[in-house]
């Protein structure tokens, strides 16, 4: 079986997490290049926009919170950077 | 985790009103996302102790413990865990880290801290 791309893990996750009404995951690592925590092949710096019900009544590191748990510690630890832009519906990120 | 290594990082919080755990330093950091937290803060000239987690590396895996928050930076303000590098950013944006120092009687620039929101409008 072909391992799975950790960008498809992230989204498969939140959005058994969260049903999000958006969630887009994208990968920046070749942004990244040559910088710490890069390596050849990628898949080390994502970035994350996601809008959800569960996120409207929660403060920001509730959210950041909640996401980090929904992940897992473990696929947290194989990325070396996640930037977070999360929001409630219709509400500014 | 180590307990000294737990009572290291409360007394760096609690003894300084503003600290920021960071790859490298303040005036030559090592990573994008804590150079964007030194330069928000070195601009809107908040007075700030930085840790630098790569020449310690108990405080690197400490402080991920002691905030329950996987990534570097950190910013605490007064003992209290604020945020990472979005947090931060989003906060300095919307006038919400203003309002903390405020809260906290921490001095700042007001005025360097609206140019900042001027140039990112």
């Amino acid at each position: 079986m072909e391992k799975m791309l950790i960008e498809d893990e992230i989204r498969d996750r939140l959005s058994q997490a969260f049903a999000p009404l958006h969630l887009e995951v994208a990968d920046e690592s070749e942004s990244h290049r040559g910088h710490s925590g890069w390596r050849e092949g990628g898949q080390t710096h994502f970035r994350v926009t996601i809008e959800a019900p569960a996120f409207a009544t929660m403060s920001r590191l509730e959210r950041h919170r909640a996401i980090h748990s929904a992940l897992g510690s473990e696929l947290v630890g194989r990325i070396h950077a996640l930037a977070l832009h999360v929001s409630g519906p219709e509400q500014p990120g | 985790m180590s307990e000294t290594v737990t009572a290291r990082i409360r007394e760096t919080v609690e003894a300084n009103d503003v600290v920021l755990f960071m790859k490298g330093t303040r005036s030559m950091p090592q990573c994008g996302f804590s150079s964007r937290v030194a330069g928000v803060l070195n601009y809107m000239g908040v007075e700030y102790v930085d840790v630098n987690v790569l020449a310690d590396e108990d405080i690197r895996q400490g402080i991920k413990d002691f905030s329950d928050w996987p990534t570097i930076p950190q910013l605490y303000v007064k003992g209290e865990f604020v945020g990472g590098c979005d947090i931060i950013t989003e906060m300095t944006l919307s006038g919400e880290l203003d309002q903390v120092l405020e809260a906290k009687g921490v001095t700042y620039d007001k005025e360097a801290a609206d140019k900042i929101r001027e140039a990112n409008a």
